[in-house]
C-alpha cells in the first residue's frame, strides 16, 4: 500500500482527493446548521439570525462564546490558539446554541465560520415601517456608523452585519446587551447607553426598521 | 462496500481504485457516461432532503422521489393545529420546489423492491431501476396491538400520528366536546415517532380546554414510566394547566391501554375501564410497510443500518433513513431524519463516484410548545462512535428547568423559525 500511496503522490491524484474532501467536510458540518439557519446561512425564520456574509472572526467569536460561555475559559481558548489571535470574543447568552456549540471542536468551528463567511449577505422579506426606518437612519449615523460602516452592511473590523438582519433577532440582541447578558466592546457600551438616554428605548425599534431596510 | 469500512481502510481502497482508474486497470462508472440512478422512497423529512442533497452534490445523478401523496402534512407543528393555534393549511407542502431542482417526482406508492434487479415497483405498475436506493418511509402503526383498535376505530378514536385528516378529526372532536368532558390520550411504548410529541399534544389540548372548556380534564394513560423532557413538561403542566392533567405511568396500569371499544367510547387497561369523550389512541409503531415488505427490518420491526452511511446491514446498495431506521443513539424526529438524510446523501454520492465521504456529523433539535408563550427544546450534536456501533451524543440537553419567562417565550419564536427553515430545506 505504501508504494501505491507514493505513486499516487507522484502522479498528483491524491491532491485532487484531498481538495474534494475539504469541501465536502465543510458541507457535512454546515449541513447540520442549515435546517435551522437556512441555506447558505440565510435564515427564513425571523427569530433565527442570518449568518451569510458575516466575517470569519465575528462567526468564530460567536461560536466560541456559545461554546465556552464563561469569559475566563473563552479568553484562554482564544489565547492558546495563534490562529484565533484576531478574534475578539464577548460572552453571550443563548437559549440553545450553548448546548449545540459544545459539540464541535475549535477546528470544526473554524471550518463552519469559513463556510458561512464566504456566503452572500441576504437582505429582504421583512415588513418595514419607512417612517421609523428614516428616523433609524439618523440614529445609526449618530451612534453606530463609526463602527458599523457602510450603512451596517460592512463587517469591517469584524462587527456584526446589521443590514438585512431579522428585526426580532436584532431587538432581542439589543435587549441582551442592555441587560448585561451579552458583553460588548467599551465603545459600543458608551454609545448605546448614550443613545438610550437621549432617544429612549424606542430608538432600538427605529434602528431595527432602518437596518432591515438597507440594501447593500 | 467501501463506505462501510473504517476510515483508514477506505482511504486505502479509494487510492487504489483511483490508481487503477488512472492506469486503465478498471474504468470507474463515471467514465462510461452511464446515467447513475438513485431512487428515494418517501417524500417526508428524510426522503426530500436525501433527494435534494444528492442532486445538489452531483447534478449528473438522476434522482427519482416516489411519494404516495401529492402534498405532505408535516407532523411537526401539527399539535398546534389540534390546539387551535395554527390552521392545517400552514403545515401542508408540495413538491414543486424539488421538481424545479430536476428531481423526478412520482406520485405513486412503492409496492415492492426487486432486490436482484435493483428495481422499485409502484402500485400504478411502473418500474424504476436504481443503482442506489434510499428508503425513507417513516412509520407504520401496529394496528393489531390494541384489541378493538382497527382502521375503523381510528375514525372514532383518532391516532393523529400521521398528520392530515387524522389531525383535523381530533381537532373537530375537541371542538364538538362539551365542557366538562374527558379527553383520554394513550402514548405508546418506545421506540416511536417523536418522543416528546404526545406530551406536547397534552399541552396543546389543555391550552384549548383551559380557554374554551375549563371544566374538562385530560387523562394520559401511558405505556411507559418516563418520557422525553418529562421534568420540563410536568413543570409546564403545573405552571399552566394545574389540576387539568392526570398522567398515569405504565406500572400503575400494567403497561397502558390494552383494548378499546370505539362504539361505547371505552378505553381499557388490564385493571380499569375509562369512559372517554374524546380518545386519542397512539398505537405502537414499526418501520413503514415497504421497508418491512422488502426485508429491510429485523425482528424489532425497524431497519438495522451502518450508522456512518445508513446503508442497510441486510441489503447492500439500499439505505434506510429517518424513523424507519435503527439510528442507535438518535431519536425518531424530523430534525434527526434531516441530519441522517444529509449523511446518507454524502455516503451515496461517494459510493457512486467511488470517492471518500467526509466524517459524518449529526444533529437533532426539537422544540415543544407548552403554551403560546412557553416553549422548551432538546438538542444534541452527535459523532459516530469509534467502533461505529452508536451515534453518540457529544453535547446537548434540554432547556434549563429554571429558564426565565423571556427564554421560554423566545423558544416559541425559535420553534416557529426552526419550522420555516426546516420546511424550506425540505421543499424549496
Amino acid at each position: 500500500m505504501r508504494l501505491i500511496a507514493k505513486l499516487i503522490l507522484l502522479i498528483g491524484v491524491s491532491f485532487t482527493v484531498l481538495t474534494v474532501n475539504a469541501n465536502s467536510r465543510a458541507e457535512m458540518l454546515t449541513a447540520t446548521c442549515i435546517a435551522c439557519h437556512g441555506e447558505n446561512g440565510n435564515s427564513l425564520g425571523p427569530a433565527i439570525p442570518r449568518l451569510g456574509g458575516m466575517s470569519r472572526n465575528y462567526l468564530l467569536g460567536a461560536m466560541l462564546a456559545f461554546k465556552y460561555e464563561e469569559s475566563g475559559q473563552l479568553n484562554a481558548a482564544i489565547e492558546s490558539d495563534p490562529d484565533l489571535e484576531d478574534v475578539e470574543a464577548f460572552t453571550r447568552t443563548s437559549t440553545i446554541m450553548d448546548r449545540i456549540a459544545k459539540g464541535y471542536t475549535d477546528n470544526e468551528i473554524k471550518i463552519i465560520a469559513d463556510y458561512f463567511s464566504a456566503q452572500e449577505l441576504f437582505v429582504g422579506q421583512q415588513e418595514i415601517n419607512l417612517v421609523k426606518a428614516s428616523s433609524g437612519k439618523k440614529l445609526h449615523e449618530k451612534f453606530c456608523a463609526s463602527c458599523h460602516e457602510e450603512s451596517g452592511t460592512s463587517s469591517e473590523g469584524d462587527t456584526g452585519i446589521l443590514a438585512g438582519q431579522w428585526q426580532p433577532y436584532f431587538l432581542w440582541t439589543m435587549a441582551d446587551y442592555l441587560n448585561g447578558s451579552r458583553a460588548m466592546p467599551k465603545k459600543m457600551k458608551i454609545k448605546l447607553q448614550k443613545m438610550i438616554k437621549v432617544s429612549g428605548h424606542e430608538s432600538l425599534e427605529l434602528l431595527s426598521n432602518y437596518y432591515a431596510n438597507v440594501t447593500p | 462496500m467501501i463506505n462501510n469500512l473504517p476510515r483508514r481502510h477506505f482511504i486505502k481502497y479509494s487510492s487504489a481504485s483511483l490508481l487503477a482508474g488512472a492506469t486503465g486497470l478498471s474504468i470507474p462508472n463515471i467514465a462510461l457516461g452511464a446515467v447513475r440512478k438513485v431512487v428515494v422512497i418517501g417524500g417526508g423529512a428524510g426522503g426530500t432532503i436525501a433527494a435534494k442533497y444528492i442532486k445538489k452534490s452531483d447534478p449528473s445523478i438522476e434522482v427519482t422521489l416516489i411519494e404516495s401523496n401529492k402534498t405532505y402534512d408535516t407532523c411537526f407543528m401539527s399539535n398546534e393545529v389540534i390546539g387551535g393555534g395554527r390552521k392545517i393549511e400552514s403545515i401542508v407542502h408540495g413538491y414543486d420546489g424539488l421538481k424545479k431542482r430536476s428531481i423526478n417526482i412520482v406520485h405513486s406508492t412503492a409496492s415492492a423492491i426487486d432486490i436482484d434487479k435493483k428495481t422499485v415497483l409502484t402500485s400504478s405498475g411502473d418500474r424504476f431501476k436504481y443503482d442506489r436506493l434510499i428508503v425513507s418511509p417513516g412509520i407504520s402503526l401496529k394496528m393489531d396491538h390494541i384489541d378493538g383498535y382497527d382502521s375503523e376505530a381510528t375514525k372514532v378514536m383518532p391516532h393523529a400520528w400521521k398528520a392530515g385528516t387524522q389531525t383535523s378529526l381530533l381537532r373537530k372532536q375537541l371542538l364538538a366536546m362539551n365542557d366538562g368532558g374527558l379527553v383520554i390520550l394513550t402514548p405508546p411504548a418506545n421506540p416511536f415517532r417523536c418522543p416528546p410529541g404526545p406530551y406536547e399534544r397534552v399541552c396543546q389540548i389543555a391550552h384549548y380546554l383551559k380557554h374554551y372548556k375549563p371544566k374538562s380534564k385530560i387523562l394520559v394513560i401511558d405505556s411507559k414510566d418516563k418520557f422525553s423532557k418529562q421534568a420540563l413538561f410536568m413543570q409546564g403542566w403545573e405552571a399552566r394547566y394545574k389540576g387539568m392533567i392526570d398522567w398515569i405511568p405504565g406500572t400503575e396500569t400494567g403497561g397502558g391501554v390494552t383494548s378499546v371499544d370505539s362504539t361505547k367510547m371505552i378505553v381499557s387497561t388490564d385493571f380499569d375501564d375509562f369512559n372517554a369523550d374524546v380518545a386519542n389512541i397512539i398505537p405502537p409503531q414499526q418501520a413503514g410497510d415497504i421497508a418491512r415488505l422488502a426485508g429491510l427490518s429485523d425482528r424489532s420491526g425497524w431497519c438495522p443500518v451502518h450508522l456512518g452511511t445508513f446503508e442497510s446491514t441486510i441489503h447492500k446498495g439500499i439505505y434506510v433513513i429517518g424513523d424507519a431506521s435503527i439510528a442507535n443513539g438518535m431519536p425518531k424526529s424530523a430534525y434527526a431524519a434531516n441530519s441522517q438524510a444529509k449523511v446518507c446523501a454524502a455516503a451515496v454520492v461517494a459510493s457512486i463516484n467511488e470517492t471518500v465521504m467526509p466524517e459524518p456529523s449529526y444533529v437533532n433539535t426539537c422544540y415543544s410548545l407548552v403554551a403560546p408563550d412557553y416553549g422548551i427544546s432538546i438538542a444534541a450534536v452527535y459523532r459516530l462512535s469509534e467502533d461505529q456501533s452508536e451515534i453518540k451524543s457529544v453535547s446537548g440537553g434540554v432547556t434549563a428547568n429554571d429558564a426565565s419567562p423571556d427564554t421560554l417565550q423566545r423558544e416559541v419564536q425559535y420553534a416557529y423559525s426552526w419550522y420555516d427553515n426546516i420546511v424550506a430545506d425540505m421543499f424549496a
